[in-house]
Formats: C-alpha cells, structure tokens, sequence
C-alpha cells in the first residue's frame, strides 16, 4: 500500500466520513493498529448449534460468580473467631458462632439484596459446574477434543477440576454446620494420603483439626488464587478457541477447510450478549425463588454436633458416594497405617478418572492410528466406541453419585440401609458394563437408520401390473428439511474510488 | 437515516447485492419481530426499575431477585430474538487458515532454539550447570519456609487427647455427669473437664456416653473395670472420617455416622459390623468416685479419629 495514513491530524483536522466514531477509531488505529485486525475479529465466524452454547453457560455464569463474589467479598469476615450472634435472626441470638457465620447469616439478612447475591453465587456455582461437565461432554462425544485441539481439552479438563475444588473451599467459607463437616472429611480424606498426608494436613490447617486458619486460608484461595487461575486458563481456553477457529457439525457446504455460521459483529455478539443477561436472569430467578444452603437452619459448625442426611453439592457427590460404598480396608504393615477405604475412593478414584479425562486424546490417537487435523465433527453414532465408552464413564460417575444418598433412598424406599448399600455396590461395578454394550448396540442401530429424529413419512406400497409390490417412502415434510441458503464469505466493503472516473475501478480492502 | 449514512459512506458493499437474500432477516415479519422484541425491552426495563423501587421500598427479599432476574430475562430474550431473527439471516462462510507454518518457517524455529541457543549453552556448560544448580536450590530452600510456616508439625498430635486419668466427664455446659443423670438407652456427649468449650476439645475429645444397663457392663477382654453400672464411653470421632458418630439406635444398641452410615456395636466394644469404618470406637475406661462423679480411668489407650500413615 503506498498510501500513507495521515497519523499528525490535529483534532480539527478531518472528522472522516464516520464522524466521532471513525475520529476515535482512527486515533486508536494510531496508537494500537487496530483496523486491519480488528475487522477481521468482527467478521470472524460463529457456526449455529445449540449445544455450541453450553460452554457459553458455563462462561456466563462464571462471569456472575465474579460479580456476586465481588459483593459478597465486601461483607464476609474470614476468620474463625468466635463472637455471640447479635443479628436479626431470632432463634439464633445469643449463640456462639464463629464471625465467618455470624458475617454470613448478616449478609444475608441484614444488608439488602445480599441474600440475593449470596443464593444467586450458589446457583450460578452449581450450574457452572454443571455447564463445564454437559459442555465437556458435548466436546467429547462429538470428537472436538481430536487434533488440533487436544491442549484446549486439557485445559478444561483443568478448569473442571479448579471449579470444582473451589466449589467445595466456596461452600465451606460460611462455617456452618453442613460445610464444616465437610471440612473435617476433607482434613481426614488429606490425612489418609500415605507417607505425606498428616504433614500435609497440618500445613494446610496450620495443626490438628479445626486448628484456627482454616477459613482464612480457604477465603484467600477461593477468592483469589483459584480463579485467578480460572480466569487465565477460561482467557487462554477462549484464545485457542478463537485461533483455531470452532469446529462444525458435518453438512452442505461445510468442509474441513471452512465455517459456517454467523458473524462475530453483530450477529453473533446480538445473540450471545442476550445469552449472558438470560444466564444471569434465570440464576438471579433461582437466586429470588429457590432457596440455597440456609445456613442459619443448620446452624454454627461445632466440631461434635452433626446433621442427619447431609449431602454435598452435587458435584461433590460422586466423591461422597465413592467413600460410602468402599468397604472397609485399612492395612497396617511395618507400623504403618494406610486406610485405603479413604484414599482409594477419594484420593486415587478421582485421580484414575481425571487421569483418564487427561489422557483420552492421546489414547484415542493411538488406538485409532488417526493423526489427522479435524474440524468437523463426529455424530456421536458414528463412533460407537468412544460414545460407548462416554456413556460408560457417566453410568459409572452418576452410580456413584447415586450412592450418595444411601441413607436417603433406604429411608424413602423403606429398606434396610444395608440392602441399598450392598446394592449400590453391585450397581456401580455393573453399571459401566451394561451401559457400554447398550450404548454401543444404539449407536449402531441409530447408524443403519438415517433418518432418526424426522417424521415419519408415508410408505407407499404399490402393485405393478407384474403382481410386484415396490415400497416408496413418501418425501419429507418441508418443516423437517432445512431449506438454508448456500453459504457465501460475509460481505467485504470496497472503497469507492477516489479519482471515479478515470482509474474505472474499485479498490478493495484485502485482509 | 440509513440513507443519509449511505450518502455519507464511501464505501459500498462487495460481491452480494443489498438485496440479496443472505443480508435478510430471518423473520417473515420482520416489522412483528420488531414490535415483541420492543415489548421485551419495555417490559425488561420496566422490570430494571421495579428493582430500584423494591430495594428503595425494603421490599421482601424474593422481590429483588425477580425483578432483576425478570428483567435480565427478557432483555436476553429479546437481544437473541434480535440476533436471531433481524440481522442478516446468512449462512456466511469463511476460509480455515491453516495453523501450521511453512516447512521453512518450522526448521528456522528449530535452529534458532538449537543452534544460537543450544550452541550457546554447548559453549558454556559449567556456567549452565551451574545456573540451573542454583535455580533448582533457589526453589528447593524457598519451598521449606514457604511449607514450613504454614503449620507445626504433627509429631505426637494425633495420638493424644486431653482425656487424663481422674479426668471428670463434663456435658457441653460444663456440668459433671453423675451416675445417676442418664436412664438406660439414654446418650449424652461429654468432654474432660476444661475442654468442653474449646475448639480442640471438641474436635478431638468428644465422647459419647451411653447407659446400656443398670449393672457394670464388660464390652470385651481387659475391659473388665470400664463400664460401671452401664455406662460405657467412646470416641465421637468416627474411625472413617472423623465425623460425630451422633446417632444412636437404642433398639439394636448400634451406634451410627451420619455421615457414612458406619454402624459400631456399642456392647462389642463398638466394633464397626457395617460401613466403611475400618475400626472401632476407642473406649474409655470409665470409673464412678465416692461423690458418684463418672471419671475417666485413663485417657484412651490408642489414637481417635481416622487412620493415618504414623498410626502404628
């Protein structure tokens, strides 16, 4: 380009032909070199599918997790010392609780909109983690996870595993009875980890439990280290995203090579903005209707006080589960105890299955001898063993987190607790050996019918004159056939010639 | 207005005409579409607003989460609504560039790491040696204050409590329990005297108390002395993971975690018979003085809680 940009205007100097706007634009253009990258952003493409926007649930609603956490921070005191509740919750005046609750119970009732924040904080964290998981597996059982985009399946295998552990250090701040249980699992669980687990412990608890820490360290972690790391890991998730471009469903027009969709400016950002407010609403709806972790009900954590029928959240409960159906195995050998009915279920049981999470991209080269780039995706029928395989993995997962009701289902169903424990047992070990041949025999059933999910159309049967029956199948109904245009390059803008008439043509604005 | 902009612009579009069906929207009505996402704006707004009058008002707190929540709502719904059925209805596409450089590009990568650094390095092995030396004892020297300030060490914590010989049992209130307090089937939680309000006493010497019987009740071999006139002792501390092991079953005299469902039998010397607890409740020696005071014989004659790898 020989044109030179004038880059020394004065203020008066030309306001182009985009007025302010273009004005503010070119200065920054200036300073940053803005234009050239920035129009490419803007007509990046966006390819349509709903389950495209799972990972923006879960995006969105980290975002208000920010924010309400943000609000939160101003009015809870992380500390474990005790005070007598003085608050304008009656039955609990007068009762020695520790500032973290007596902070947590006034937030919540005496400063306005804050148990709004608070509830809507705990819904938009289960369903943060919620999103994460039903986005991953989208990612999974589609194959967007295959080359190049293994590293952005690691980090979200990363990024699950931080929501959750900061879901769980999140819910214990309040210092109640239900999450300080959980905080003195959590202390035996780390104690259980062989040869390092009693330092470990008292590290991290600064003594013996509860020690007088705990809730300070858990507030600094949970409010800075760990979505600090969240916050870099969902930045370079969305980089990689953006500069491996997102993959697409299979269909005309669409390759290995191209994306359809729609474009980043103004379609795209129209619809995921409105996505954003509708992820906030509905979580401040939840917030507003349905009620969260009532705190004040289950009262102060005092060590040798207990709740019947505690459960986690839900994301914790496939760990709860695990270490209620583990039988009983300690080992003691050369003076040393190993309590494995501790460490496996909750130490190396969610190892193994993260471990597996890790490594599935690599596993799945190697098996399938598949070194190849993709960018579009698999119908999840299509490979039969990896959605099997899938569908495996989650039979197991939800077993587990099944058993974490034991105490609930025996009192609900009116059996012996320890029928429903030793079933749940058999469930779990059975459950991913009969999911994967059921998944499996579907997904190959589904592949020899190809046109599941439509209509059924007529047969019609008809007689040649020979006495032969033909059977055809009518044609669809014209709401089940998706009529879309071809797909064209979104349109460029070409700069109307300076001189019209006698250069003759347009000069276009390359990329 | 779009016309005066037209007249303004010098550009124009490229390729596709203004009419062309990919720059419409996706509405059949578009002028409908309009007029329903205007109505969710208004009533979004509307909604915005009824949040400020709420807060103003001190109104029940369900009325701040739906109206905002309302509100976030509908704008949502109507900005999709707009991406979805007024903006250019496309499909647009465009071109994959492909990531990888050129065979080139990737040897020049290669060698300039290799070669102008490894080279470097090559050339000054000991002084590398040595950096990377210091680098690692830099991490290692850090990590021990880094750790070690953190806590103290366990040493004997673990296998101690503040359970003494001739401690007095005390409730949660501080009052000495009597041999005549607790009727039979009845449980209480009880501490060493000086510990029922401190954190520590809780967390590690709580102990149920439970009257099984009228007479002294001998729950096992060498525990002959420790259960007079029915009272036997455990650690509340579950052996799994530490929970108050709260629940007693009166009828089968089990006593139970809430947490886990371990299950001990308390005439058995609380052996677990079902759960995931690998271990008995310790027991405590108990013994009634002249006053008719339940006193501890001895603290408990193995560590409480759950396992962990000194626990011999």
């Amino acid at each position: 380009m020989s044109t030179e940009v004038n880059t020394e205007r004065t203020k008066k100097q030309a306001l182009g032909p985009y007025g302010k706007l273009g004005q503010t634009l070119n200065e920054l253009d200036d300073r940053l070199g803005v234009a050239k990258g920035g129009r490419t952003f803007l007509d990046k493409i966006f390819p349509d599918h709903w389950s495209f926007m799972l990972g923006e649930i879960a995006l969105y609603s980290f975002f208000v997790l920010l924010i309400t956490g943000i609000f939160l921070c101003f009015f809870y005191t992380p500390s474990q010392a005790l005070t007598i509740y003085h608050g304008s919750y009656a039955p609990l005046v007068g009762q020695r609780v520790s500032e973290a609750f007596a902070s947590t119970v006034n937030l919540s009732f005496q400063v306005r909109t804050g148990l709004l924040m608070r509830q809507m904080h705990h819904w938009a964290c289960d369903i943060f983690v919620g999103a994460i998981v039903v986005h991953m597996a989208r990612v999974f059982f589609t194959g967007a996870f295959r080359k190049p985009r293994e590293l952005n399946w690691t980090i979200g295998v990363t990024l699950l595993t931080l929501a959750i552990v900061n879901g769980f250090i999140g819910y214990s701040l309040p210092d109640d009875l239900v999450s300080g249980t959980g905080i003195r699992i959590a202390y035996s669980i780390i104690l259980s980890i062989p040869l390092l687990g009693t330092y470990v412990a008292f590290f991290l608890f600064g003594g013996n439990f509860p020690g007088t820490d705990i809730i300070q360290r858990f507030f600094f972690i949970h409010v800075l280290i760990i979505p600090l790391i969240i916050l870099g890991l969902v930045g370079a998730h969305l980089f990689l995203l953006v500069r491996q471009k997102h993959t697409q469903f299979p269909g005309e027009g669409r390759t290995e090579h191209n994306v359809v969709g729609s474009p980043m400016f103004p379609v795209f950002i129209a619809k995921t903005n409105g996505f954003f407010f509708i992820v906030a609403g509905v979580t401040a709806l939840l917030g507003a209707f349905a009620q969260i972790n009532p705190i004040w009900q289950f009262g102060p954590y005092v060590a040798d006080h207990i709740s019947y029928a505690v459960q986690p959240d839900w994301y914790m409960g496939w760990l709860d589960g695990a270490l209620r159906v583990f039988p009983s195995w300690e080992t003691v050998v050369f003076g040393h105890t190993i309590p494995w009915e501790v460490t496996i279920p909750s130490v190396i049981f969610p190892g193994i299955i993260f471990n597996i999470c890790y490594a599935w991209p690599a596993l799945e080269r190697r098996y399938t001898k598949d070194y190849a780039l993709h960018n579009l995706l698999d119908r999840p029928r299509d490979r039969p063993k990896r959605t099997a395989a899938g569908v495996a993995m989650l039979a197991l997962l939800g077993m587990t987190f099944i058993a974490s009701a034991t105490d609930v289902i025996a009192h609900f169903l009116d059996l012996p607790l320890n029928d429903v424990l030793v079933a749940m047992r058999i469930l779990i070990i059975a459950s991913p050996f009969v999911a994967y041949p059921i998944a499996y025999v579907i997904c190959k059933e589904l592949q020899g019918f190809a046109n599941a999910g439509k209509r059924k159309t007529a047969n019609i049967v008809s007689r040649t004159p020979e006495g032969e029956y033909v059977s055809v199948s009518a044609p669809h109904y014209e709401d089940d056939v998706h009529n879309e245009l071809e797909a064209i390059p979104v349109p460029t803008f070409v700069v109307e010639p300076e001189i019209p008439e006698s250069s003759g043509g347009v000069r276009t604005v390359p990329r | 207005m779009s016309d005066e902009m037209e007249h303004r612009t010098p550009v124009s579009l490229a390729n596709v005409r203004a009419d062309d069906p990919h720059l419409q929207p996706a509405a059949k009505n578009p002028r409908r579409v309009e007029q329903v996402i205007g109505l969710l704006f208004v009533l979004g707004i509307a909604c915005f607003i009824g949040f400020a009058v709420t807060y103003f008002l001190d109104a029940p707190a369900w009325t701040y989460g739906a109206t905002l929540g309302m509100g976030l709502f509908l704008m949502g719904v109507g900005q999709v609504a707009w991406g979805k059925y007024l903006m250019p209805r496309g499909p647009f596409v465009e071109e994959r560039h492909e990531l990888a450089s050129s065979e080139m590009e990737r040897t020049a990568f290669a060698a300039a790491i290799v070669d102008r650094g490894g080279g470097t390095v090559k050339r000054r092995r000991f002084l590398f040696g040595l950096l990377g030396g210091g680098v690692g004892i830099f991490s290692l020297v850090a990590l021990i204050p880094l750790m070690r300030s953190f806590g103290p060490q366990p040493k004997g914590t673990l296998f101690k409590t503040n359970w003494k010989k001739g401690s007095y049992l005390v409730d949660s209130t501080g009052r000495r329990v009597q041999v005549g307090d607790l009727g039979i089937g009845s449980i209480v939680t009880v501490f060493p005297q000086g510990f029922e309000n401190s954190e520590n006493g809780q967390a590690v010497d709580q102990t149920v108390l439970i009257r099984i019987s009228d007479e002294d009740v001998v729950t096992g071999k060498g525990r002959e002395t420790w259960g007079p006139h029915g009272y036997i002792a455990y650690s509340k501390v579950c052996t799994h993971l530490g929970c108050p092991v709260g629940l007693y079953e009166q009828q089968l005299e089990l006593l139970v975690c809430p947490c886990h469902q371990s299950q001990f039998d308390v005439t058995k010397a609380a052996i677990p018979i079902f759960g995931p607890a690998p271990r008995p409740l310790p027991q405590l020696p108990l013994y009634v003085d002249a006053s008719g005071n339940l006193r501890s014989q001895d603290g408990f004659n193995q560590p409480v809680g759950p396992g962990f790898w000194e626990r011999a």
